[in-house]
C-alpha cells in the first residue's frame, strides 16, 4: 500500500470500494437485518450484560458482517464489541 | 410449447427494455424462431418505441387480458424480421389492470403460438414485476456495473428463487473495458462472485444503441456494433450453443495498450 503512495498512486481502486460497499449492503439486505432491528437487539444486550457488568453503552458496537467459515466460504456473522467498565458481583465470578 | 422467458432487474434505466428487443430480434432473426415480444410495463409502455412499431398499436395487453379483443388481434407483425411480433402494453391504464393469474393465462396462450415469449418486466419488485414474473418458465436478470444496480439485482435473485425460478440468467449491461482496465469499474468477476449466478452475457457501452434506438432498430442486427455482436453471441447461448465471451479484447489490455501505458500515454479505449 504505502509503497503505491510513493509513487503517487491511490492505494484503493474505486472499484474495489464499490465492491466492499456492496458486499456490506447485501450481508444487510440478504439477511434480512434493518438497522432498527439491530438496534432493538443491542437494547437487550445492553439490558441482560449489565446485570453482570458495568457497560460503555455508548461505545457498544453491534454490526452485520461476513466472516470466513472455510476457505471460500464466508458466512454472515453479527460481531459485537462490547467496551467494560466495570465488572459487578465479583465474589459470584 | 415455446418458452417464456421475464427479462428484469430491479432498478430502472440498466436496460431491460433494449435487452429485451436485441434477444427477441436475434432470436427471429438468426434462430428463425416464431418470436413474440411482451410488454409488461403497463403505464410506462417503451417496447415498443424501442423496436420502432409504436405507430401500429390498436389493441394492447389490457384488451387482450380483458376480453375486449382477441390475442391475434393485439399482435403486431414486424414487417422487417420474420417471425417477430410485439405484444404491446396499454400507455394509459396503470399495472393493477391485470392481474397475474391474467398474465399467466396470456402466457399460456402465447406459448402455443410461439417458440420463445420474452416478456420486459418494469422496474420495481411490485404488482407491475409480479405480473410480468407470474408467467415465466425463466428468467433473465439485467444489471449495470453499478453498486445499486447490483443490489437491486441481488434482491431480484432472491425473490426469484423465493417464487422457484430455477437459476435465473444475468446479463452484465454497459460494461466499459476502459473503465474496468483502470481499476474504476467492477469486472464480470466481481459481480458474478457477488451474485453468484450463471452469466448469460456482457454488453459493452456502445453508442451504436443509443443510434439503433432513435431509429427504432434493434442493434443486433447491426453487424458493425460492439453491442450487437454481444447480443448475437447472447442468442447463440439462448440456441445452446457454447459461445466464449467477448471479454478478452474488450476487457484485457492489448499488446500496444501497454506499450503506450509503459511511455505514459493514454491507453486507448
Amino acid at each position: 500500500m504505502d509503497f503505491l503512495k510513493i509513487f503517487g498512486r491511490e492505494s484503493v481502486a474505486s472499484k474495489d470500494i464499490a465492491k466492499e460497499r456492496l458486499r456490506l449492503i447485501l450481508v444487510h439486505d440478504r439477511a434480512n437485518v434493518s438497522p432498527k432491528f439491530l438496534e432493538m437487539i443491542k437494547s437487550q444486550l445492553i439490558d441482560m450484560i449489565s446485570n453482570y457488568m458495568e457497560i460503555d453503552e455508548d461505545g457498544l458496537e453491534l454490526k452485520m458482517t461476513r466472516i470466513d467459515k472455510d476457505k471460500n466460504v464466508t458466512v454472515p456473522a453479527l460481531v459485537a464489541n462490547i467496551p467494560i467498565k466495570k465488572v459487578k458481583h465479583l465474589s459470584r465470578i | 410449447m415455446g418458452e417464456v422467458i421475464v427479462i428484469t432487474s430491479g432498478k430502472g434505466g440498466v436496460g431491460k427494455t433494449t435487452t429485451t428487443a436485441n434477444l427477441g430480434t436475434g432470436l427471429a432473426l438468426y434462430g428463425n424462431k416464431k418470436v413474440v415480444l411482451v410488454d409488461a410495463d403497463i403505464g410506462l409502455r417503451n417496447l415498443d418505441v424501442v423496436m420502432g412499431l409504436e405507430n401500429r398499436i390498436v389493441y394492447d395487453l389490457v384488451d387482450v387480458a380483458n376480453g375486449m379483443c382477441r390475442l391475434k388481434q393485439a399482435l403486431i407483425k414486424d414487417k422487417r424480421f420474420e417471425n417477430l411480433y410485439l405484444m404491446p402494453a396499454a400507455q394509459t391504464k396503470d399495472k393493477t389492470a391485470v392481474t397475474p393469474e391474467q398474465m399467466k393465462k396470456l402466457c399460456e396462450d402465447l406459448k402455443q403460438e410461439f417458440d420463445y415469449v420474452l416478456v420486459d418486466s418494469p422496474a420495481g419488485i411490485e404488482q407491475g414485476f409480479k405480473n410480468a414474473v407470474a408467467g415465466a418458465d425463466k428468467a433473465i436478470i439485467v444489471t449495470t456495473p453499478e453498486v445499486s444496480a447490483v443490489r437491486d439485482a441481488d434482491r431480484i435473485v432472491g425473490l426469484l428463487e423465493a417464487s422457484g425460478f430455477e437459476e435465473p440468467k444475468l446479463v452484465i449491461n454497459r460494461l466499459r473495458p476502459d473503465m474496468v482496465r483502470r481499476g474504476d469499474m467492477m469486472d464480470i468477476d466481481d459481480m458474478i462472485d457477488i451474485l453468484a449466478i450463471e452469466l448469460l452475457g456482457v454488453v459493452p457501452e456502445d453508442e451504436k444503441i443509443v443510434i439503433s434506438t432513435n431509429r427504432g432498430e434493434p442493434a443486433v442486427a447491426d453487424e458493425s456494433s460492439k453491442a450487437g455482436k454481444a447480443y448475437r453471441n447472447m442468442v447463440s447461448r439462448l440456441l445452446g450453443q457454447d459461445v466464449p465471451l467477448m471479454t478478452m479484447e474488450n476487457v484485457e489490455p492489448s499488446f500496444f495498450d501497454k506499450l503506450r501505458m509503459f511511455f505514459g500515454l493514454k491507453a486507448r479505449t
